[in-house]
């Protein structure tokens, strides 16, 4: 089994790609050796006042180099702490933590790589390592960010600006409408309303759905029973139907989880 | 090297040294034992359990404030149907005491918990009557003298292994209810449980937490659980387990001067989670520093300027 790593890490490169968000590639050895599309970090602050750790999705692996990318917004105190750091600074750093998506159900079928906001940084390595053909859809609220990585990456992208400053005015939902695409597996992570929306629409459209949740998080190793989410089935670990987003998640098949 | 000797005694178990887990911070170990050596523990306080399974608290459950967090989880547990199946064999695989921490909605529920706890293998039992995020149960026997009693005699009627009672900072006399407990038979007290706190969102206007309350705990809240720690040790003639901000070997050893007996590190694993294991660590490092040979010779040895 795959452990898990409590590291230094330095930071290599940072950079704003878009107002409040940042792009930064770490150097983490282990962690970077480990890794697979849809696992998260957990990101500890180096000022002592603020105690939990950050969980970011991992936005691109690159084991060869053992670095990671990491693509988060500022959100707080904690998140401007990190976009405040340069090259050379260390923080620590745990993972990878979570599942990750499953990439052999995309074998031989036409896959849909779905992403709101901040939850497109995951889609970048899912799609660099899921075979077949893909599509990605992406949804801002008007900047948008990287869609120069998707353009290399995938066969077709869409996106969707909910003020419209760019391809369909809306939703995700709207742009997969507006242009008629199609798939026979959807990947999603995004905004709670959104992944409600692609779990009825794939229901609709009888398409296996695979979504990444998100709730705020604890310990981030299962062990707190903080970031539960309400599942159809009884829970391993307690029995009830919380399951835990940071261990039997954040991915979770769509028919799995209630939202 | 001189030979250091860490054992305490906790209400006749032997533990071997005085480092613990706080309940709700360490699940039954098993994430912990991926970072640290469950070997090295005195003992492992597992997470609360009940005679049934318990769903916990709508989310959001945790939120950070300065120097701590507030958390809300509501006790949600599997029930002892799995826990003695599960919890309590992988426990048993390390060399170190397990601690039961039992919770319950009413008197009935706590006596049966403990009651099939007896034929369990486990050392210890710590008795939740502290918990401030359940409506039912928890709290409400934590912050009255004489319900505190009524409970703690009921329980020691049906518990085989000695009591550990835990004790709610949210009062406003924690010594008298610390007598209250030892007088119906509390084999020890361990404290701090949480400190009821509430934290807004300004920017949304909600509350950061569903459940509006939490509990705070974390290196904020170290200073008013090592007052009370002294305070009860100065009170009662059993044991204490002190608890409350515990991050470092530092930290744990202002309890043990302050008189407790064991310590427990709660919170901290949440940031740092080998923070058991080093603070064991770190304790032993002290010992020989200042040339103490016996632990024991720390406990509540705080002087007066």
């Amino acid at each position: 089994m795959a452990g898990k790593f409590k590291e230094k890490a330095t930071i290599v490169y940072q950079s704003r790609i878009a107002a409040d968000i940042y792009s930064m590639w770490l150097q983490t050895e282990r962690i970077a050796a480990q890794a697979v599309p849809g696992q998260f970090v957990s990101l500890y602050c180096n000022d002592a006042s603020r105690l939990l750790p950050r969980p970011i999705s991992i936005c691109e692996i690159n084991p060869r180099s053992g670095m990671l990318r990491l693509v988060y917004r500022v959100a707080g105190k904690g998140t401007e702490e990190f976009a405040s750091m340069h090259p050379g600074d260390t923080l620590d750093i745990l993972g990878p933590l979570g599942n990750g998506f499953p990439l052999d159900r995309a074998e031989g079928k036409r896959s849909m790589l779905i992403g709101g906001g901040i939850g497109l940084p995951p889609m970048v390595e899912l799609c660099r390592q899921l075979p077949g053909e893909k599509t990605v859809v992406a949804g801002f609220r008007s900047e948008r960010f990287l869609m120069e990585d998707f353009e290399a990456l995938a066969a077709r992208t869409a996106v969707a600006t909910e003020d419209g400053s760019f391809g369909t005015k809306g939703t995700v939902l709207d742009a997969i409408r507006e242009q008629g695409l199609e798939a026979d597996i959807i990947y999603a992570c995004g905004p709670t309303p959104m992944l409600r929306a692609v779990k009825e629409y794939a229901a609709e459209k009888g398409a296996e759905c695979w979504l990444s949740m998100e709730e705020r998080m604890g310990c981030g190793i299962g062990a707190c029973l903080a970031c539960v989410c309400q599942s159809k089935e009884i829970d391993g670990h307690s029995r009830v139907h919380n399951k835990r987003v940071c261990k039997e998640g954040p991915v979770f098949e769509a028919g799995e989880v209630e939202l | 090297m001189e030979r250091l000797s860490t054992a305490v005694s906790l209400a006749g178990v032997e533990l071997k040294n005085p480092v613990m887990t706080c309940s709700g911070t360490f699940g039954s170990g098993m994430e912990y034992g991926e970072f640290v050596d469950l070997n090295r523990l005195g003992a492992v306080v597992t997470k609360g359990v009940a005679n049934v399974p318990w769903e916990g608290n709508p989310t959001p459950r945790i939120t950070e404030v300065y120097g701590g967090i507030l958390n809300a989880i509501g006790l949600q547990n599997p029930g002892l149907d799995l826990f003695c199946q599960r919890d309590i064999p992988f426990l048993k695989q390390y060399d170190t005491k397990i601690v039961v921490n039992v919770c319950g909605r009413t008197v009935r529920d706590y006596c049966e918990a403990v009651e099939r706890l007896g034929e369990q293998p486990v050392d210890l039992l710590e008795i939740n009557i502290s918990c401030p995020n359940v409506k039912h149960g928890g709290i409400a026997f934590g912050q009255d003298p004489a319900a505190a009693e009524e409970i703690t005699r009921e329980i020691k009627k049906y518990a085989k292994q000695p009591v550990i009672v835990k004790l709610s900072p949210n009062v406003t006399d924690i010594a008298q209810m610390a007598q209250a407990v030892e007088a119906a038979g509390a084999d020890a007290v361990s404290l701090i449980n949480t400190i009821t706190g509430m934290k807004i969102d300004i920017h949304r206007r909600r509350f950061a937490l569903a459940n509006k309350t939490g509990g705070m705990s974390g290196p904020a809240v170290k200073p008013i659980a090592v007052r009370m720690v002294y305070q009860v040790a100065q009170a009662v003639n059993i044991p204490v387990v002190g608890m409350g901000g515990i991050a470092t070997a530092e930290d744990a050893l202002e309890f043990i001067l302050a008189g407790a007996t064991a310590v427990a590190v709660g919170t901290a694993n949440f940031y740092n989670p080998r923070a058991t294991e080093e603070v064991a660590q770190g304790i032993e490092d002290y010992m020989r520093q200042y040339h103490v040979s016996d632990i024991r010779e720390l406990i509540g040895a705080v002087e007066s300027l």
